[in-house]
């Protein structure tokens, strides 16, 4: 019986041919401007580490007190990052399984090749356990051991693209690398490990980056030669020493910090552990202000510091808004084709046909509709995807795909709204009155 | 035109008018807002950087190697010899930022040295004796740096400047109703005197969130010796493109230790602003395309309603023709269905557009949308419903009264 309803619905739309381009053009338009903006929002709001981004947590530390909040909208949040102190000691005192300080760093390399010129690179300087905590993917070699922290090692830890520019994408483990000025053992090469948003560091990176990550380095040994920070640092007061080592000894934030705990017990145990240390800090006379810490997971941390960018999502609002319109146009141009059929609708029933059926054949009229639309939706959805990097910034717009679970969720939204559209429509269809129609007649 | 027999034979047709008001309606508020995007995106890309900008470029540099702060200061300063001296150079002063390079140092500035009350926030621009003159700068009170002014500021160190120039918007914030010259304002822990007055220079960032300051900007007398710095270069008129071809290989002559991106280390201003306003400029283009999308898509949906409605009615207009009525008063009783219909729509728009933009004023922290914008879209709205509609109206008045004696 559907392949019949199909094949009406197929002679009817044919029957009036501008309508039906119409209404096609109508839905096709809808979905594909609401889908592109959707696939650019997923793209961004997505679980950068999905597998594990629950068990990620950053801490914070009120080292700043209430007069440091300059900002009223942020609902009485600590610093969003911290000063080396707090960063170093907590580190030391190393009550997560994994834990890492991190700042980004944008040092000069010489490559090995003589006749290359010196290139600038981006990436973190970090702790040993940054690796083993973000599951970081590794062609050749490892991280550096746990000890070449505390020894501050000339190691270096570097990402497929760089391994590719500098050593034609060889195992490069062992080969030396010259970073400002000094020589780094190369220990570990990355599998192209570019996660989106550089969710470990959005107070450095903003998230949605052009940078690349291309080098990874200890901590210990980036603070060791002077490697200063090239991110935010955010000061409440000037500090007292100068250069590098006075940004070390002053109460300006500029470092990342992240954690693993991997059960409620953990996380609460730290929880504690983070109050107890503010406790003792405020003991010894360095705060004077109430306990005011978090401990957030990465997806809520990731809300906390507005990592989709609103113009983003005010896209899709708008998107969907236009969504909403061309269903409510379909919705009258299907009401105003299915009543003009009043009389054939009338001899239907007139000739048994129930109520139930008129609603088939008319639902699937309109979910033939909806199925055209969605195709012509394919194609522009395509097209809006690689044109969006035309009107929204590239590194956001360059993370939007086109992928089979995007592809039917267009499809399903057109006939699925089509339908809804046509939903009162056939409603009114199916309450024409046989004797009515066929009297007029 | 009679309204009553109009607003009769809508109600017969409840659905159909519902749906073209409402349609009317979301169009309204979409459009109102979208429009109000457009225009606010539009009104940023246009404000004014303060510089001259034809004839500057702007030279992203970064020693390789870790060269200490003594070596920094003679690199830096040869390199500004080797720039003045390729043909087309008028002058250069190397800086840590620039209007619209989106990158650069914030400070507090108030009357006192405690940071937390500070008047406003304002951008700082490493400056020397050269800069004004380069930028294209207008002074319009105090003097220049003179060149035994320029201190070093050695990697990150803390300045503190004993003189300064700064833009009148914060001369302005600072000292309302005096000149700011020779009165001593705290961006260090220690004062520093206002010497000269520049009428406008923009900070670096066109974020939303850094609109409160856009103007205040102050220019401090130092070279800072950081391993990145850029030069900021003003040629000679018409010769922008043969400039940009020789100062990379230039300056790569005097010394290989160093990083000039090929892709982005030597810009045109005109390519600054162009990037600096790129989302901005994308935005606005997106929520235009979008607005003549849903304008078209209501207009074609009216098309299409109103000429069922005119089929449906074919008989009835064929009656009221024999009875009398001329071929206007046909075209009038649509064009006067189709406006009340539209003023209903408007009616409910206007309300949802307001209420649109107050959710995402409080979600996106957007401005407020003006009543001109809501006053424009109704009028354009009813504009395009009765433009929508005329086309089918004339077919309707163009009915014969013999349609009256055929059945069907």
């Amino acid at each position: 019986m559907l392949g019949y309803y199909f094949d009406l619905a197929i002679r009817s739309l044919k029957r009036s041919p501008g309508l039906t381009a119409l209404m096609i053009l109508i839905v096709g338009f809808g979905v594909a401007a609401s889908m592109t903006s959707y696939s650019v929002f997923r793209a961004v709001s997505g679980d950068p580490i999905p597998w594990k981004s629950s068990r990620l947590f950053v801490p914070q530390i009120d080292m700043w007190g209430p007069k440091g909040r300059l900002d009223a909208t942020n609902n009485n949040d600590p610093p969003d990052a911290m000063d080396y102190l707090d960063a170093t000691a907590l580190m030391r005192d190393h009550r997560g399984k994994y834990q890492s300080a991190m700042y980004r760093v944008s040092p000069s390399i010489v490559p090995p090749d003589a006749h290359m010129h010196p290139i600038n690179v981006g990436g973190h300087a970090v702790y040993s356990e940054f690796f083993a905590m973000l599951d970081v993917p590794f062609k050749y070699g490892s991280a550096w051991a746990a000890d070449s922290d505390a020894q501050r090692a000339a190691v270096v830890v570097i990402n497929a693209k760089l391994n590719q520019k500098l050593f034609g994408g060889n195992n490069s483990v062992g080969k030396t690398l010259d970073i400002d000025g000094k020589d780094y053992r190369i220990v570990g090469v990355l599998d192209n490990w570019t996660p989106k948003p550089v969710y470990y560091d959005v107070v450095n990176t903003g998230g949605f980056t052009a940078d690349q990550e291309d080098v990874f380095l200890p901590f210990t040994r980036a603070i060791d030669v002077d490697m200063q920070n090239d991110g935010n640092t955010n000061c409440s007061e000037i500090p007292k020493g100068s250069g590098f080592v006075g940004l070390q000894q002053s109460s300006c934030v500029w470092i990342s910090y992240m954690v693993e705990l991997d059960d409620k017990a953990a996380v609460s145990s730290y929880k504690n552990y983070l109050d107890g240390y503010f406790n003792d800090q405020k003991a010894s006379g360095r705060f004077n202000w109430p306990l005011n810490n978090r401990l957030r997971d990465l997806p809520a941390w990731l809300e906390s510091e507005h990592v989709v960018p609103s113009d983003t999502k005010i896209s899709l609002v708008v998107a969907l808004g236009l969504l909403i319109a061309c269903l409510v146009n379909t919705a009258g141009l299907l009401l105003a084709k299915f009543l003009r059929r009043s009389s054939e609708i009338g001899v239907r029933r007139a000739l048994g046909a129930p109520r139930m059926a008129i609603y088939t054949q008319f639902l699937v009229e309109a979910g033939t509709v909806g199925l055209t639309g969605g195709v012509l939706g394919l194609l522009l959805t395509w097209i809006g995807i690689h044109g969006i990097s035309w009107v929204l910034p590239k590194e956001i717009a360059s993370l939007a795909r086109v992928d089979l679970n995007l592809l039917a969720l267009t499809l399903a939204v057109a006939i699925i709204a089509t339908m809804l559209a046509g939903l009162y429509p056939t409603f009114r269809a199916s309450r024409v009155q046989p004797a009515l129609q066929l009297k007029t007649n | 035109m009679q309204i009553g027999p109009v607003l009769a034979a809508l109600r017969h047709h409840k659905a159909g008018t519902l749906l073209i008001a409402a349609q009317i309606a979301l169009t309204l508020a979409i459009v109102c807002n979208a429009l109000f995007i457009v225009q606010a995106r539009l009104a940023r890309l246009s404000q004014p950087s303060g510089i001259d900008e034809a004839s500057l470029l702007v030279i992203g540099n970064e020693w390789a190697g870790k060269p200490n702060a003594d070596q920094m200061a003679s690199l830096t300063a040869a390199d500004l010899d080797t720039l003045r001296r390729v043909p087309g150079v008028a002058n250069v002063y190397a800086t840590n930022a620039y209007p619209l390079g989106n990158g650069g140092n914030v400070m507090g500035v108030g009357h006192s040295p405690e940071k937390l009350k500070y008047v406003t926030s304002a951008a700082t621009y490493y400056s020397d004796e050269n800069t004004l003159s380069t930028l294209g700068l207008k002074l319009v009170e105090g003097r220049n740096f003179r060149a035994d002014e320029i201190g070093l500021l050695d990697g990150k160190g803390y300045m503190r400047p004993a003189v300064i120039i700064i833009t009148r918007a914060l001369a302005m914030q600072m000292f309302p109703h005096e000149s700011a010259i020779g009165k001593p304002v705290y961006i260090s822990a220690s004062p520093s005197m206002v010497i000269g007055v520049v009428d406008r220079l923009r900070t670096p960032w066109v974020d939303n969130s850094m609109a409160k300051w856009a103007d205040c900007s102050t220019l401090v007398p130092y070279r800072q010796l950081t391993p990145i710095t850029h030069y900021v270069v003003r040629v000679q008129p018409g010769q922008l493109d043969e400039v940009r071809q020789h100062v990379r290989a230039a300056l790569y002559a005097a010394n290989r230790m160093r990083v000039i991106s090929p892709k982005d280390g030597v810009r045109s201003f005109a390519q600054v602003r162009e990037e600096a306003y790129r989302d901005d400029r994308g935005m606005a283009i997106l929520m235009s395309g979008i607005s003549v999308v849903l304008l078209l898509v209501t207009g074609a949906g009216i098309v299409g309603l109103s000429s069922f409605w005119v089929g449906q009615r074919r008989k009835q207009i064929g009656v009221r023709r024999a009875l009398g009525a001329t071929q206007h008063d046909i075209l009038s009783y649509f064009l006067t269905e189709n406006l009340l219909i539209a003023v209903a729509g408007v009616v409910m728009g206007g309300v949802l557009a307001i209420g649109l933009n107050l959710w995402l004023m409080k979600q996106f922290e957007m401005d407020r949308l003006g009543a001109g914008y809501v006053l424009a879209g109704v009028a354009a709205l009813l504009l395009l419903g009765q433009a929508a509609v005329l086309a089918p109206a004339l077919r309707a008045s163009r009915v014969s009264p013999v349609e009256a004696t055929r059945s069907v």
